[in-house]
């Protein structure tokens, strides 16, 4: 394998109802940075039906080429057709680094296709960094429950991959009318060589819990010792506007949901303000919601690493202090005549 | 009858792993060697599955002599034969490497009797990759489902199952050939207490061991460290966040002083609905 074969970054771009994730934009943003300090070609890869008017967006975001392949056999995501698609463009064009978001698309697809290619996949990625003359990808991430953080090298392969956590990269501000280089690719295949079939997507109707979307976010951890004393939580949140978040431990307990919960086999969380009820901050929930804008702390122990990870931190009883903040968070606001008081 | 295959895997609870804070390695004596729990949900619905249709549920792992006891866990949810391979030549195999040695085991177990199904748990605890599953599934040229949350139906004699696969804002309803591989979503079942007959069986219950000679056509080099193209190149622990402000005071003054800093975003709370 001659590595020098190998040249630019590519992004897996995932489409979702006629939209690009913000998940793939972040990773436009990150594959640029590798892409500069290389000083080779970013390029998004595209695989869809009836998608090429996203290209453009891919080019605002910082690609210097979109590979396409827009074909009815794409419609939905089946496995081993977007391998197929992946496989072809790898083979043919030969990247040095490709990035994936890690969704449950972005993981399934890497995974198959690192097995086939064969090279390294580095899953959950949170830091990139790519060694200037070398190449070499420096893929970093936490390990072992968030205990430790690991760099992962794949030194012998290409193209290296990694599969990257979403909400932990930047996306550029888009230029508009930026442009580059669409390449259009198709392979034959047919419907009966794809052993997968979706029948049916069934949207739920409940409203979803999105909280990595939220800009409040009030979590609370095994501190409040029972699913009624959880319920404060729900109590801050509904006040505040925001959504709830809760620890692993509360999630196991069965307390609250998973979608809810936050940390590293959960949600990774960016809102503006985060406020940690009766969460003692184990480094695998940290990693998380580190990277919040406001983070306040409320916990008994004064020796929780919790206290470590705010901005704000308030040694005392969550049950004596959560009710006086409600009733003048609610006081204030009708003072302050911000115009929201909430009746529900 | 149904041939169900589960791959497990033997892990450190990583959840309360004490780490030495100057090597950043992980005191492996603090921490119990269980069963990756995404994984007992996977011998669960093989089990599950079994008592529908009919058949046979083999568990594989690779893995030290010990993971002999998380064989004996899947014995005790209801598994019928468990399947350890153990070898110096398996040892620091990456997600590679694994689903390879991981391929080899089930190709051998197919041998006597053909599998049907695969199922996998989501991820492991220990390796958090999710990447093995379909891994297997590509080596063994079968379907990859992932985040299956799901079992409609197995027809055998029609040669094709039917699942959910979770999605972010619902599921989709997916039909593939048999054989295929599962990943499973903790949310597919829920593992109950085991049965006392189980449990006496899984008490003296001994799994097949095979060593790297006992599996066939394997490509040496694709094994363990030497078959693994990632490799870790550095450890380190996450920076410490420098803390911030400790508000002192009784309860009143430590609440007025938070609500000072909530004030100071007030254009977040300005007429919003709740999430």
């Amino acid at each position: 394998m001659d590595f020098q074969d190998y040249q630019g970054v590519w992004v897996f771009i995932e489409e979702k109802d006629g939209e690009i994730p913000s998940v793939s934009l972040e990773l436009l943003g990150a594959g640029r940075k590798l892409a500069d300090k290389r000083g080779v070609e970013l390029a998004g890869i595209l695989i869809g039906e009836n998608i090429k008017p996203l290209a453009q967006t891919v080019f605002e975001y910082g690609a210097d080429t979109v590979f396409i392949y827009d074909q009815p056999i794409f419609k939905h995501y089946r496995t081993e057709s977007y391998m197929k698609a992946l496989l072809d463009c790898s083979n043919k064009h030969k990247p040095e680094i490709i990035l994936y978001g890690a969704t449950s698309t972005g993981k399934d697809l890497a995974s198959a296709v690192a097995t086939d290619l064969p090279t390294g996949l580095t899953a959950d990625t949170t830091e990139l960094d790519v060694e200037e003359e070398t190449g070499l990808l420096l893929a970093s991430r936490p390990a072992f429950g968030g205990n430790i953080m690991a760099t992962i090298l794949c030194k012998k392969y290409r193209p290296q991959m990694a599969t990257v956590r979403a909400k932990v990269m930047k996306a550029l501000t888009p230029q508009p009318g930026r442009t580059g280089k669409l390449i259009e690719e198709t392979i034959s295949l047919k419907e009966e060589d794809i052993r997968t079939k979706v029948l049916e997507i069934v949207k739920e109707t409940t409203k979803k819990v999105r909280i990595d979307e939220a800009d409040i976010i009030v979590a609370g951890g095994k501190g409040l010792g029972s699913p009624e004393g959880f319920q404060l939580v729900h109590q801050l949140a509904e006040t505040l506007g925001g959504a709830v978040g809760g620890s692993r431990d509360v999630v196991e307990a069965g307390w609250i949901e998973h979608p809810h919960q936050v940390g590293q086999t959960g949600v990774t969380v960016t809102p503006k303000i985060y406020i940690a009820i009766g969460i003692s901050g184990a480094i695998q929930h940290i990693v998380g919601m580190k990277n919040s804008g406001l983070i306040i702390a409320i916990n008994k122990d004064s020796e929780a690493p919790i206290f470590d990870a705010c901005h704000y931190g308030i040694v005392g009883d969550a049950f004596e202090i959560v009710p006086i903040l409600i009733e003048q968070f609610k006081a204030a606001l009708t003072r302050e005549e911000v115009g929201y008081v909430r009746e529900v | 009858m149904l041939h169900i295959v589960a791959c497990i895997k033997q892990v450190p609870d990583t959840k309360i792993i004490k780490m030495n804070p100057k090597t950043n390695t992980m005191d492996r004596r603090t921490a119990p060697a269980i069963l990756n729990p995404y994984d007992a949900h996977a011998v669960e619905e093989a089990v599950r599955l079994r008592e529908k249709y009919g058949g046979t549920v083999s568990v594989v792992t690779m893995g030290p002599p010990p993971a002999v006891k998380a064989i004996k866990k899947c014995i005790e949810i209801g598994a019928d034969e468990g399947y350890l391979i153990t070898d110096r030549r398996f040892a620091g195999a990456d997600t590679l490497a694994t689903s390879y040695a991981l391929t080899k085991a089930i190709e051998k177990i197919s041998k006597s009797n053909p599998v049907d199904l695969v199922i996998c748990g989501k991820m492991t605890i220990d390796g958090d990759t999710g990447q093995v599953g379909p891994g297997i599934a590509r080596r063994l040229d079968i379907p990859p489902l992932t985040s299956v949350n799901k079992v409609v139906e197995i027809n055998q004699a029609g040669g094709f199952a039917v699942v959910h696969r979770k999605l972010e804002d619902g599921y989709e309803v997916v039909q593939s050939s048999l054989p295929c591989l599962l990943s499973v979503e903790k949310t597919i079942n829920e593992v109950p207490y085991s049965p006392f007959p189980n449990m006496l069986k899984a008490a003296s219950y001994q799994p097949h061991i095979w060593s790297v000679d006992d599996l066939e056509d394997v490509d040496i080099k694709q094994l363990g460290l030497k078959g693994s193209p990632t490799i870790v190149s550095k450890v380190w622990a996450p920076p410490k966040p420098e803390g911030g402000t400790i508000l002192e005071g009784e309860s009143q003054e430590q609440v007025e002083q938070l609500l000072a800093v909530l004030l100071e975003k007030k254009e977040l709370f300005s007429a919003k609905e709740g999430v």
